[in-house]
C-alpha cells in the first residue's frame, strides 16, 4: 500500500511540474527571442502593448454602446420613451457608436 | 490513502506559493509564459484538490474510521446517500470541498479569460490563488481532513442528526459554490484596480460569474430556509440567525452589484461604486464562511470549532485595509465618465434600489455582528433578536419591492412625466384593486402586510405590461404569432427579461413572507390521544400514538434508533383534509456513561415534521412526545443493569410497546400558515429568471450580431 501510494504521489507530482512548467519550457525553447510568426498560442504571446490595451477596452466600450442602442430602441418600442427623447438619445448614442468606431479604425490603420 | 490525501494537500499548497510568484513575477516583468504558468497552477489545483477530494469521499463511502473526519461525522448506520453528503458535515470536509469550489470555478474562470485581460488576470490568479492558499494551509495546519486515528474504532459517531435532510445534501455546495464564486469577482476587481485597468471590459468578464454567484447563493439560501422550516421544530424559515445573515449579506451586495454594473457597461459611471460593491461582495462571502466554521457566534446553522478564528480575522483584515487601499489609491481613475441625464430615469433608480439594497447589508451587519461590537466595547455580549431586525428591514423591504416595479417601467437616461404616467397606470390599478380586493374581503388588519400585497401588486402589473408591450412591439416589427414572438423577445433580451423574470419571482417570494408571517395561526400545546385543538378553521384530533424502531424501520429514512409520533387527523368545517404523523427520531450516542440501553436513543432527539402543504396555506405539526414517564425511565434503567450492549435493542422494543399502551400526553406544536408555498415557488421563479439572464446567446447568433454591429450602428438599422 506504502509503495502504491508513493507511486500515485509521484505520478501527481509529474503532471503537475509537466502542466506547470510547460509554458517556461516552450520559453525556453523558442528563446531568444520570441518570433512574431509563432506568437499565437496564449503563452508565446507578447507583453500586452498600450494599443492592444486600448483596442481591448473600445471594443468593449463598442458592445456596451451597441446594447445600449438597442435598450433604447427597446424602450421606444415599449413606450418608455417618447418619439423625440428617443430620437435625441439615439442620435447621441450613434455618434457615440461611431467615435467609438472611428477610434478603432484608426488603431486598425496605425497597426497596419 | 490517508498519507496520499495529506501529500496532496501539500502539494497544492506549493502549488499555490509558487503560482502567486509566476502571476506576479509575470505581469511585473512582462514575461508572459510566468503569466501563463500561474494560471496553469490554478488548473493544477483544481487537478490536485479534486483527487483529494475523491480520496475523503471514498473513505467516507467505505465507512473508513480510520480518518478522525470519518469517525467523527459518520457511522454504518447512516443512510448512503448522507455519508457522501456528510464529507462536508465535518470542519475539515468543509474546507475542502471550499477550496475544491473555489479552484474549479476559478479555473473556469481564468479559462474563459485567457485570451483577454491579461494583466488583470495575472493580479487575480494570484488573489484567487492566495485564497486556496488560505484554505489549503488551514487544512494543513488547523484541520487536516486526512488525520487518522489508532486504533481504528469499530464505529463512527454518526452524521449530526439535524443534517440528514435531503435538501442539506445540496444546500451547503450551493452556499459555498455562492461563496467562492463570490471570490472571483473579487479578484478580478481588485486585479484591475491593481493593473490600473478599470474599464468596463473586466466588468464584461465577472459578469456572469457574479451572476452565477448571486444564483447560487439565493439557492442555498433558500434550500437553508426550507431546511429550518422542514427539520427544526420550531416552523419559521428564518430567524435571523447569524449565519443565515452572514450568507444574505453578500447575496444584497452582489444584487446591488448587478444593476449597478449596468450603469457602468453602458455609462461609465459609479466605477468607484461598482468595484467597492464587488470587493465588499468577497470580503462578505469570506465573513460568511468564517461565521459557520468558526462558531464565533451562536448560531443553529454554525458547525465549526473555535480554532480558526484568528486565521480567518487575519484574512479579513487584510482583504479589508487592502481593498481600502486599492480604491483610494485609484480614485482618480474612477472617476466617472457621464453625468446622470435625468433623475426620472432607469439609472436613478437602479441607484436607488443599491442604496436600499446597501442599508439592508448595513443593518443586517450591524445586528449580526452586535454581539462582537458590544463585548468589544461593554465587556459584555449582548444581541439583538427578529424584532429589532424586522423594524428596519420590513419598511426597506417595502422600498425596495416599489423599487422592483418602478425600474422595467422607466427608460434608460431620461424619461418623460407623461411617459411616465401613462407607464404607471397599469401597475397602479394592479395595486389599487389589490387593495379594494382586500378590503372586500375583510382583509385590513395588517397594515405592513397588505401594503406588500399592494405592492406586489405593482410589480405584477409593471412587469406584466413590459411583457405584453415587448410582444406586441415584435409582433408588429416579424408578424409572429404570441407565443414565438414572447420566445423571440426573451431569447433576445435575456438579461432584461430574465431580470424581469426575477423581480417577479421576488415579489412572489415576499407575498409568501408576509402572508405567512402576518396571518400564521399557532397553537402549542399537550394532547392526550382523542383530544382535540382548534388551530385556525382547522380541527386537529390526536389519534393515537406511533412508534418505531431500529434504523431500517425509520419512517424518515435518517437512521434513527427510537422515533415515537402521534397520528393526527385534520379536519376542516367537519370535512377531512388530512392524517398527518409528526414523529420524534432518537438516535445512538456515543455516551457510554448513558449505559447500554441509555445509549442507544441518547443522542440528539430531532424532531421530524409532517406538514399538509398546498399552495393556499400549509398545515404544519411537529411533535415533542414525553419519554421522561417514570414507567418509560424504569425501562431504560432496568435494561441498562440487565442487558449487554447486543441485546439492548430489546429493551428500546420495550419502550416503544410501553409508549403505545400507555401513551403520556404528548406537547404538539401546531401552525397553519397561509402561502408558505409562494415563499418556495418564488424562489423557483427568481431562480428560472436567472438562469435566463445567466444564459449566453446562441454562438451563431452572437458571431453575427458581432459581424453586423458596426454596420447597423452606422446605418441605424438596430432592432428589438
Amino acid at each position: 500500500m506504502g509503495f502504491l501510494i508513493a507511486i500515485l504521489t509521484l505520478l501527481l507530482v509529474g503532471l503537475v511540474v509537466a502542466l506547470v512548467s510547460a509554458p517556461l519550457r516552450r520559453a525556453r525553447e523558442l528563446d531568444p527571442p520570441i518570433p512574431k510568426d509563432v506568437a499565437g498560442s496564449d503563452s508565446q504571446q507578447p507583453p500586452l502593448a498600450p494599443d492592444s490595451r486600448l483596442r481591448d477596452e473600445l471594443e468593449a466600450a463598442r458592445e456596451a454602446k451597441y446594447r445600449e442602442i438597442r435598450d433604447a430602441e427597446l424602450d421606444f418600442r415599449t413606450g418608455k420613451l417618447s418619439s423625440e427623447d428617443y430620437r435625441a438619445i439615439d442620435a447621441d448614442l450613434r455618434a457615440e457608436a461611431i467615435e467609438i468606431l472611428n477610434r478603432l479604425e484608426r488603431l486598425r490603420t496605425r497597426d497596419a | 490513502m490517508a498519507t496520499f490525501g495529506f501529500a496532496c494537500l501539500v502539494l497544492a499548497l506549493i502549488v499555490c506559493a509558487y503560482g502567486i510568484g509566476a502571476s506576479l513575477y509575470g505581469v511585473r516583468t512582462g514575461r508572459v509564459e510566468f503569466s501563463e504558468s500561474g494560471r496553469r497552477s490554478v488548473y493544477a489545483l483544481a487537478g490536485i484538490l479534486t483527487t483529494a477530494f475523491v480520496v475523503l469521499e471514498l473513505a467516507f463511502l467505505r465507512n473508513n474510521f480510520a480518518f478522525n473526519a470519518v469517525a467523527d461525522t459518520s457511522s454504518r448506520t447512516t443512510p448512503a446517500l448522507y455519508r457522501a453528503a456528510a464529507v462536508w458535515s465535518s470542519q475539515e470536509g468543509s474546507l475542502l470541498l471550499w477550496a475544491w469550489l473555489m479552484s474549479m470555478w476559478s479555473s473556469l474562470a481564468l479559462f474563459l479569460t485567457r485570451k483577454r485581460l491579461r494583466d488583470v488576470a495575472a493580479y487575480a490568479t494570484a488573489i484567487m490563488l492566495g485564497f486556496g492558499g488560505f484554505f489549503v494551509a488551514l487544512m494543513v495546519f488547523y484541520a487536516n481532513p486526512f488525520a487518522t486515528t489508532h486504533p481504528v474504532p469499530p464505529e463512527g459517531v454518526g452524521l449530526d442528526p439535524l443534517l440528514r435532510f435531503p435538501t442539506m445534501m445540496i444546500h451547503p455546495p450551493m452556499l459555498y459554490s455562492g461563496y467562492t464564486l463570490c471570490t472571483i469577482p473579487f479578484a478580478f476587481g481588485a486585479g484591475a484596480l491593481l493593473a490600473r485597468r478599470v474599464d468596463a471590459e473586466w466588468i464584461k468578464a465577472i459578469r456572469r460569474f457574479a451572476f452565477a454567484a448571486w444564483l447560487f447563493l439565493g439557492v442555498g439560501i433558500l434550500l437553508g430556509a426550507l431546511w429550518s422550516y422542514s427539520e427544526l421544530g420550531w416552523g419559521g424559515y428564518w430567524g435571523w440567525d447569524a449565519v443565515e445573515n452572514a450568507s444574505l449579506m453578500p447575496w444584497l451586495t452582489g444584487t446591488a452589484f448587478l444593476h449597478s454594473l449596468m450603469i457602468q457597461e453602458k455609462r461609465g459611471m459609479l466605477k468607484i461604486w461598482n468595484v467597492s460593491l464587488v470587493l465588499a461582495t468577497g470580503t462578505l462571502a469570506i465573513m460568511g464562511t468564517f461565521l459557520v466554521r468558526s462558531g464565533i457566534l451562536d448560531s443553529i446553522h454554525a458547525f465549526g470549532g473555535h480554532t480558526l478564528g484568528v486565521p480567518f480575522v487575519c484574512l479579513i483584515a487584510v482583504m479589508i485595509v487592502g481593498s481600502i487601499y486599492l480604491v483610494v489609491s485609484r480614485r482618480d481613475m474612477l472617476r466617472s465618465e457621464h453625468r446622470l441625464d435625468s433623475w426620472l430615469s432607469r439609472e436613478s433608480a437602479f441607484l436607488a434600489n443599491n442604496v436600499v439594497l446597501v442599508a439592508l447589508c448595513f443593518v443586517i451587519f450591524w445586528g449580526t455582528y452586535f454581539p462582537l461590537i458590544s463585548e468589544a466595547v461593554t465587556g459584555q455580549e449582548a444581541s439583538v433578536g427578529p424584532p429589532w431586525f424586522d423594524r428596519y428591514t420590513v419598511p426597506l423591504g417595502l422600498i425596495l419591492v416599489l423599487l422592483s416595479g418602478v425600474g422595467p417601467v422607466i427608460a434608460w437616461r431620461r424619461a418623460t412625466l407623461a411617459n411616465a404616467r401613462r407607464n404607471f397606470l397599469v401597475p397602479l390599478g394592479c395595486a389599487l384593486a389589490t387593495l379594494v380586493a382586500l378590503e372586500l374581503a375583510g382583509i385590513n388588519q395588517k397594515p405592513l402586510a397588505i401594503a406588500l400585497f399592494c405592492l406586489a401588486a405593482f410589480v405584477f402589473g409593471s412587469v406584466g405590461q413590459e411583457f405584453f408591450r415587448g410582444t406586441r412591439a415584435r409582433r408588429a416589427m416579424a408578424g409572429e404569432p404570441v407565443p414565438r414572438a414572447l420566445l423571440a423577445l426573451v431569447r433576445r433580451n435575456r438579461r432584461r427579461y430574465g431580470g424581469y423574470i426575477v423581480h417577479i419571482g421576488i415579489a412572489v417570494l415576499f407575498v409568501g413572507v408576509a402572508a405567512s408571517s402576518s396571518f400564521q395561526h399557532a397553537s402549542q400545546l399537550s394532547l392526550s390521544p382523542g383530544q382535540s385543538t382548534r388551530v385556525g378553521a382547522y380541527t386537529v384530533r390526536y389519534m393515537r400514538p406511533t412508534a418505531t424502531i431500529t434504523p431500517k424501520y425509520d419512517q424518515a429514512h435518517t437512521g434513527s434508533t427510537l422515533s415515537l409520533g402521534a397520528l393526527l387527523y385534520i379536519t376542516k368545517n367537519g370535512h377531512h383534509v388530512a392524517t398527518l404523523n409528526p414523529s420524534e427520531g432518537y438516535y445512538a450516542s456515543e455516551d457510554a456513561s448513558q449505559g447500554t440501553v441509555g445509549s442507544l436513543i441518547g443522542g440528539q432527539p430531532v424532531s421530524h415534521v409532517a406538514m399538509n402543504a398546498s399552495l393556499t396555506r400549509n398545515v404544519w405539526t411537529a411533535i415533542d412526545p414525553d419519554i421522561e414517564t417514570t414507567a418509560l425511565k424504569r425501562i431504560i434503567t432496568v435494561g441498562n443493569s440487565t442487558l449487554p450492549a447486543q441485546d439492548a435493542l430489546v429493551a428500546v422494543a420495550y419502550l416503544a410497546r410501553a409508549y403505545l399502551k400507555n401513551p403520556p400526553p404528548a406537547q404538539f406544536n401546531l401552525l397553519v400558515s397561509p402561502l408558505v408555498m409562494w415563499i418556495w415557488l418564488g424562489g423557483l421563479i427568481s431562480v428560472g429568471g436567472g438562469l435566463i439572464a445567466l444564459w449566453p446567446a446562441p454562438s451563431a447568433v452572437r458571431r453575427r450580431v458581432t459581424a453586423r454591429s458596426r454596420e447597423r450602428a452606422v446605418r441605424g438599422l438596430a432592432r428589438v
